[in-house]
């Protein structure tokens, strides 16, 4: 694998004002001005797919425009070592792990060979996630900043693998996390920082009715019905036979269709037998709609939120859950279950409604439909919890907060 | 209207959340935690989360009381917990002391609730404030009518808000300015009413601008 230089996006944050409004826009600005022409790193493992990817895309344009001077390197590794992480990702999951003495030298060397490669004399460095988590031997003395952002959740690691890491955590100066659930108990201090989108981004930007219907069309979807929908992989964990479970009992008492849209199963051996599961369960009902989407499909996922009626987010377990913020940005009312960091963003009764059965989530399907006035309001009030909260510019903000909050306390 | 020997300057304000150790999964846990941890973390849990959750206008007052109600669902202390008006308070203590005894005296009342299981923990989380003084500052009422429509809700909530317990007065930095350096001391009164609780930032700014207007017209 080699070096890759990200393709970085470039959408000024002007674009955001009619969004945000001026004042937090400027305020951003002002709060930067005191950042001006400070060096940043952002360190991760990919240039291209993923979440940590598409945020730093979006990141290191607007961090340029504030005025400082950030940079993004890319580790390189061979297949070994991304073999080794990948492991270590789901074994930090929970996930059972067989630890070899050999798959620790492997991390240990490619993150060396990267500490050797890479240039590392920013005043602000931040090592996101496990894979290049060792690069903190690169601070050979205490100067700049070094922050390390995890984005998994660290709730429940695998005891090995955790204790591998751990002395590598312990060197930095301070370690951020997506939810204080996912975080550990550190001699270092830890923030929140939550995920984001991008109200920009091809998935969220507004749309025009007549795409919005094209696709619902292109589906079979009847636009004229109610739609509940829950975008997610079919994955046990999203619990889409419970969608369809919570479904069928909400249309013995009213009339609707059932929208279950997720990424491809194609390279994903359980996705398939999952999606099977869920279409035995859906027992050919033409109202429930299995829509197995390819990776590049995010207007077509943007235009079934946006035609919705309703989105369910049923997960039984859940990291942040970034499907539920798109749903609220687009101010649909959700209904969805209290795990991970869905309680964040769904404060129940107010920005959505939590559950946590397949009744619960029926009962609160049936209400909102019969109460269109109360699903637009917690629509709204969803939008804007979104808008003070989860978006790429709160993100920004976030981070110069944070150093900011470094340079004052050096 | 006099004229001011002292500007009144806007600060810009932003917050980062530190997450602490303190968790409650049940009510006991929660008394536990209200009489243990940070004074930033009661003010994270209160006066932050007003401007966080500033857009509710209904119903939420603050992370203690929506999460006895959503997690623990018990109406009756959800609402005595939400009755505490931050704005009376000059000091944390004061309102961690009556957070604790309110929640204190639930328990004690209905103790087969305090070990009952949350449907999700409460995680004590504290704000770190970070402070930028603003190029921007007033002379006169006009100008402080400009500069009011080009601050941040984050900034109106630092000024009007939190306030109080920088000065330990029962009222904020723009009636302070009215009244010491301007002179306007009903318009001091009426800004010191704006209800934060049934309005959101932008509604509160929206009054106060009402309120200057009138005045400037005046």
């Amino acid at each position: 694998m080699t070096l890759t230089k990200p393709d970085t996006h470039v959408i000024s944050l002007d674009a955001y004002v009619p969004l945000l409004g001026a004042p937090e826009i400027d305020e951003l600005r002002v709060l930067a001005a005191q950042l001006s022409g400070r060096t940043v790193q952002m360190v991760n493992s990919t240039a291209m797919g993923g979440g940590v990817a598409e945020i730093l895309n979006r990141l290191i344009p607007l961090m340029q425009e504030l005025g400082l001077r950030p940079r993004w390197d890319v580790i390189t590794g061979g297949e070994d070592f991304f073999e080794v992480t990948k492991a270590f990702h789901n074994a930090l999951h929970g996930g059972p792990y067989q630890a070899r003495k050999e798959n620790f030298e492997v991390f240990l060397a490619t993150n060396e060979m990267n500490r050797q490669r890479l240039q590392f004399d920013c005043e602000f460095t931040v090592i996101h996630d496990p894979q290049p988590l060792a690069l903190i031997e690169a601070r050979t003395r205490q100067e700049g900043h070094w922050l390390w952002r995890c984005h998994i959740d660290l709730s429940k690691p695998n005891a090995e693998v955790w204790g591998f890491l751990r002395p590598f955590v312990y060197r930095y100066d301070g370690a951020l996390f997506s939810s204080p659930e996912f975080a550990r108990q550190l001699p270092i201090p830890q923030y929140l920082s939550y995920p984001c989108i991008d109200p920009l981004s091809e998935k969220n930007v507004d749309l025009d009715p007549a795409v919005i219907q094209e696709v619902v069309e292109r589906f079979g979807i009847d636009p004229s019905r109610p739609i509940i929908t829950q975008i997610s992989r079919f994955d046990r964990l999203k619990d889409p036979i419970g969608v369809v479970r919570a479904y069928k009992i909400v249309r013995r008492y009213m009339d609707c269709q059932l929208v279950l849209a997720g990424g491809s199963a194609d390279d994903d051996p359980e996705g398939e037998i999952v999606l099977e599961e869920v279409r035995r369960e859906a027992k050919e009902d033409p109202d429930i709609h299995l829509l197995n989407l390819p990776p590049w499909s995010a207007t077509e996922i943007n235009a079934l939120q946006r035609a919705s009626t309703i989105i369910v987010q049923k997960s039984l377990r859940e990291g942040f859950g970034l499907t539920v913020t798109e749903a609220l940005w687009k101010k649909k009312p959700v209904v969805a279950s209290s795990v991970g960091g869905i309680p964040a963003q769904v404060i129940h009764k107010h920005t959505g409604l939590l559950v946590h059965s397949v009744e619960g989530a029926a009962y609160q399907i049936r209400y909102l439909l019969s109460n269109p006035a109360l699903a637009q309001k917690l629509g709204e009030q969803g939008h804007d919890h979104v808008r003070e909260n989860f978006l790429i510019t709160t993100n920004v903000k976030r981070y110069i907060t944070i150093f900011l909050h470094s340079m004052q306390h050096s | 209207m006099k004229k001011p020997e002292h500007p009144f300057r806007f600060v810009t304000v932003s917050y980062i959340t530190r997450i602490g150790n303190q968790v409650a999964t049940n009510l006991g846990e929660l008394r536990d935690g209200l009489e243990m941890c940070s004074d930033a973390s009661i003010f994270y849990h209160t006066f932050q989360s007003l401007s966080r959750y500033h857009f509710l206008t209904e119903g939420f007052s603050n992370e203690f009381a929506q999460w006895v109600l959503a997690a623990l669902n018990s109406p009756m202390l959800a609402e005595q917990l939400a009755a505490p008006d931050i704005r009376a308070y000059l000091t944390l203590s004061d309102l961690r002391t009556d957070l604790l005894s309110i929640t204190d005296q639930y328990c004690r009342s209905h103790p087969e609730e305090t070990g009952r299981l949350a449907f999700e923990p409460f995680y004590f989380l504290e704000s770190i404030e970070v402070t930028t003084p603003h190029t921007w500052e007033a002379w006169t009422l006009e100008e402080f009518r400009h500069w009011l429509e080009h601050i941040s809700n984050e900034s109106f909530h630092y000024h009007f808000l939190v306030s109080r317990l920088r000065s330990g007065l029962r009222t904020n930095d723009f009636s302070l300015w009215f009244e010491n350096e301007l002179g306007l001391k009903s318009l001091a009164q009426l800004t010191n009413r704006i209800d934060v609780y049934t309005n959101t930032l932008e509604g509160a700014r929206a009054i106060l601008n009402t309120f200057i207007d009138r005045e400037l017209a005046a």
